[in-house]
């Protein structure tokens, strides 16, 4: 097990280092730099002295393999470096961000939880009835729906639903707090871009959950459980839904690591200052740096999550034994 | 391979051929969801072909007598904030979604067919060093994969395709690996080996045709994904750019301050973007549990 664990580390470098690569050469082969940008958004006059000034102090004047190096070698002694755009250390700008990012995840995943292992159980228990079709219908138009229109529609409702309610229309709180500050206007922000995303997220759960149950409530020990007389409900919520929760485990775990970083879209509905709007916003910006620094926590949680998963798969059956 | 919807013993067990009719009963009997789904999508693939047709009004043309005038029988679906007609939008945004939903998804899945057999053709280091590159492509969300890509080449139909194309060749490439595993295992393959065919012949014309089931698999997923990405990364202001009619783009801006006061404006172009999501994969999943013999139940 020890083994296993190291290698799996060790198998992270690669992977992570690939990421570093890519994004790296990636951000140079966007057309036009953040001096140009930087200048540009003065309003000033094109100076050539000014954008060489300005490339010097970045560092972009240097050799790429170089500046290469010194941003990864930044990693080993924690240096992250600055944003190119604002000047403001990395770690404190993605800090900001995470918080809202992360707690958001968690709520999704939560809600992505309670929605799809009842009803994937109920849709393979009355598998090919009508029931089972409303349950597939309701999971497929979760991952049709684009989650910028759920996301208006459930303001949209907000609204109406408050006017007719209390005659005047209410809006979730615009601006961020943190949960140990306010936790019912930070929930009053938050819980509907969870919905949103927990609801879309729930699908793919869902399918699984539904398929391996079909599989485990195939097996023998399950007719032996119905032979000796055993309540139905105990069948499927002891013997088999215990047998069927792995791959979902699986499904959730990469699903949750996504959202950290891949909820662009959503943020920008509910209008949230996460880590998917600073990538856009530095992206744009041709932010260097910044855009680096996301793309590898991305990766690197990515990567984690799986680790767990992998490692809780083990814990969760002990006929799984890495060696 | 036995692509029918038919099981061969209930061909071969009944001498009369059934009419299509009665196939067509059975097969809704068996995939209701899956019929729904394939109605679906011949809806919109007829609506984008005769766009022109089908629309009562030009999709660009602003009618400044009617901003944001209410659906009714002279704007069956309202006017936008501009007083452009938003039924006529978004019969035209449907030949823009099913272009470049088809086009992103064979080209990606294409692609992804070629490299996933040829990395598990050639197999050993070649094998490794394209698994690995591929984690590393997979382990950005899509989004976010597309994103980068914009950023590189802009924005426009043509280039949101190439965006929306490459995240999806190591998803295609990675499953179509895994089938091809054991295809390289069957005799024919050393056959062909033994006869001396070149690499190129023996990945193109005897491996390939035979992972065509997990291929077909993947595009009708990818089409639903791609008209998805694209009206996200046209919300986003970075995808399809107007004046071209897209569904993503109907919702940006304006939806949401409208959403109030003329709903129509941000609920219809949603309404065709989730029904064509909706289509293609009610119909993409009756594919695969038509085609996957594992999940093929009963």
């Amino acid at each position: 097990m020890h083994q296993y664990i190291v290698k799996r580390v060790l198998m992270m470098i690669p992977t992570l280092f690939g990421a570093a690569v890519l994004v790296f050469f990636l951000m140079r082969a966007i057309p036009g730099d953040v001096c140009e940008l930087r200048l540009a958004g003065t309003g000033a006059t094109f100076d050539p002295d000014a954008l060489r000034l300005c490339q010097l102090e970045l560092g972009l004047d240097k050799p790429l393999i170089g500046q290469f190096f010194s941003w990864i070698g930044g990693f080993f002694i924690g240096d992250f470096g600055n944003s190119m755009w604002t000047n403001q250390p990395i770690v404190d700008e993605i800090g900001l961000r995470f918080q809202v990012s992360l707690q958001i995840a968690l709520m999704a995943t939560f809600v992505s939880i309670v929605i799809s292992i009842p009803m994937g159980i109920i849709s393979a228990v009355k598998r090919n009835t009508w029931i089972d079709y409303c349950v597939r219908g309701f999971s497929i138009a979760g991952i049709a729906m684009p989650s910028f229109w759920l996301g208006i529609l459930i303001i949209l409702g907000l609204l109406i639903g408050s006017q007719a309610l209390y005659g005047e229309p209410w809006m979730p709180p615009i601006s961020y707090v943190p949960i140990w500050e306010n936790p019912s206007e930070n929930l009053a922000m938050l819980i509907w871009p969870a919905l949103a995303t927990g609801y879309r997220y729930s699908a793919v759960a869902t399918r699984m959950t539904r398929s391996t149950m079909l599989e485990v409530l195939r097996e023998d020990y399950v007719r032996t459980a119905r032979a000796k007389g055993l309540v139905e409900s105990v069948i499927v919520n002891r013997h088999a839904l215990k047998n069927a929760l792995l791959p979902v485990v699986t499904v959730i775990g990469i699903e949750f690591a996504f959202l950290m970083g891949g909820l662009v879209v959503t943020e920008q509905v509910f209008n949230l200052n996460g880590l998917g709007k600073l990538f856009v916003e530095s992206v744009s910006n041709h932010d260097y740096t910044m855009t680096q620094a996301l793309v590898m926590l991305v990766a690197l949680i990515f990567v984690l999550t799986n680790f767990f998963v992998d490692l809780l798969y083990a814990w969760l059956d002990p006929r799984i034994r890495y060696s | 391979m036995a692509t029918s919807e038919l099981p061969v013993t209930a061909e071969t067990a009944a001498p009369r051929r059934k009419t299509a009719w009665q196939q067509f009963t059975r097969v809704a009997k068996r995939q209701p969801l899956g019929v729904a789904g394939g109605f679906i999508v011949i809806l919109i693939i007829l609506m984008a072909i005769f766009a022109d047709v089908v629309a009562p009004y030009d999709p660009t043309a602003m009618n400044y007598s009617a901003f944001t005038a209410p659906p009714g029988s002279e704007f069956w679906l309202g006017t936008d904030q501009m007083g452009r007609d938003v039924f006529s939008r978004i019969v035209h945004g449907a030949r823009t979604a099913v272009f470049v939903g088809f086009v992103a998804s064979f080209v990606g899945a294409g692609i992804g067919l070629v490299l996933g057999v040829g990395s598990a053709y050639f197999g050993g280091k070649i094998d490794l060093i394209f698994q690995r590159v591929m984690d590393i492509f997979m382990s950005f969300p899509l989004i976010i994969m597309a994103l980068a890509m914009v950023a590189i080449f802009g924005t426009g139909v043509d280039k949101v395709i190439v965006a929306i194309t490459i995240p999806f060749i190591p998803r295609c490439a990675r499953v179509v690996r895994s089938s091809a595993l054991s295809v390289r295992e069957m005799p024919y393959v050393d056959a062909a080996r033994s006869i001396g065919y070149s690499h190129t012949r023996i990945v193109l014309r005897h491996m390939v045709p035979n992972v065509m089931a997990p291929f077909l698999i993947m595009i009708t997923a990818f089409v639903g994904q791609a008209i998805l990405l694209e009206a996200s990364l046209s919300y986003l202001g970075l995808g399809v750019q107007e004046p071209i009619p897209a569904w993503g783009l109907m919702l940006q801006g304006g939806a949401e301050l409208y959403a109030e006061s003329a709903p129509w404006v941000a609920i219809f172009p949603g309404l065709a973007i989730t029904l064509a999501v909706f289509g293609f994969n009610l119909f993409g999943d009756a594919v695969r549990d038509m085609l996957d013999p594992k999940l093929r139940s009963q």
